[in-house]
């Protein structure tokens, strides 16, 4: 079957599309979603490492406090939280609620200022009580 | 009367049949992550900077390893159906194939290799 090389939907971001809170916080919850999915492979390789000893756990607890590791833990942590409070409001929906106009906004701001508390707040406690990672 | 060509028919084309479980799973898969996570994200919290001994200690106690063990399933199966709908809709023809197979393939073996780590710190604790 012939395939004609037509313009897929991410050719009308930006220059064509005016983008929306709810457009972006969706594009946002699909991002941050295949973050994550990265992100949990991760986990299980901290699990594995736990599980098999003194030199797995020490390498692989000096890559995760590394410079590039704690950005790669930030932005994961990031993501996680937003995920989490986006597929609130998500699930909401999927049960009847919040889709009028101005409570869809409404939520969103509150995704976005909320994930900004919370991620702080995560990194404040984490970097004061837990040391240096 | 069906208007679909006999033919669509025979050859089994149409829905796949399981667009409803998926939804489904996505949603069952959501709400435990929304009930485990916030547990997760202080335990990890909690065990930043501390030694192997500490984080085996933590990991093999019964009830954290019971949530633990919950928390990966979730987790795993969660990401394998959310990328597997990511895939579908950017991807075609044999790369979709290619990365289909090769995500739900990792994502199995994550969740195994979760499930072996956390069954090995707490039988042998």
């Amino acid at each position: 079957m012939a395939t004609p090389k037509r313009p897929l939907s991410p050719f009308m971001l930006g220059s064509y599309y005016r983008f929306q809170l709810t457009s972006l916080s969706s594009l946002l919850h699909r991002a941050t979603g295949v973050a994550l999915a990265i992100g949990s492979l991760v986990f299980a390789g901290w699990l594995a490492a736990a599980a098999a000893g003194e030199g797995a756990f020490s390498a692989y607890s000096a890559v995760l406090a590394s410079l590039p590791g704690k950005a790669a833990l930030f932005v994961f942590s990031a993501c996680l939280v937003y995920h989490l409070l986006n597929g609130i409001r998500h699930l909401a929906w999927d049960a009847g609620h919040g889709y009028e106009i101005p409570k869809a906004y409404a939520s969103g701001y509150a995704v976005f200022a909320l994930t900004i508390v919370f991620t702080a707040v995560l990194w404040y406690v984490g970097l004061t009580a837990g040391g240096a990672a | 009367m069906s208007l679909r060509n006999p033919l669509a028919r025979a050859k089994g084309l149409g829905s796949a049949k399981d667009g409803t479980s998926h939804w489904w799973h996505q949603r069952l898969s959501a709400i435990a992550l929304l009930l485990l996570t916030p547990w997760f994200v202080i335990l990890m919290v909690g065990l930043l900077g501390d030694d192997l001994a500490t984080v085996r200690a933590t990991l093999s106690q019964p009830l954290t390893a019971i949530l633990m063990t919950a928390f990966v399933l979730s987790l795993f199966w969660h990401a394998r159906l959310g990328l597997q709908v990511v895939i579908e809709d950017y991807l075609h023809g044999g790369t979709e194939l290619l990365m289909q197979v090769i995500v739900k393939f990792a994502f199995a073996l994550a969740a195994i290799a979760s499930l072996l780590a956390i069954g090995r710190l707490y039988f042998l604790a």
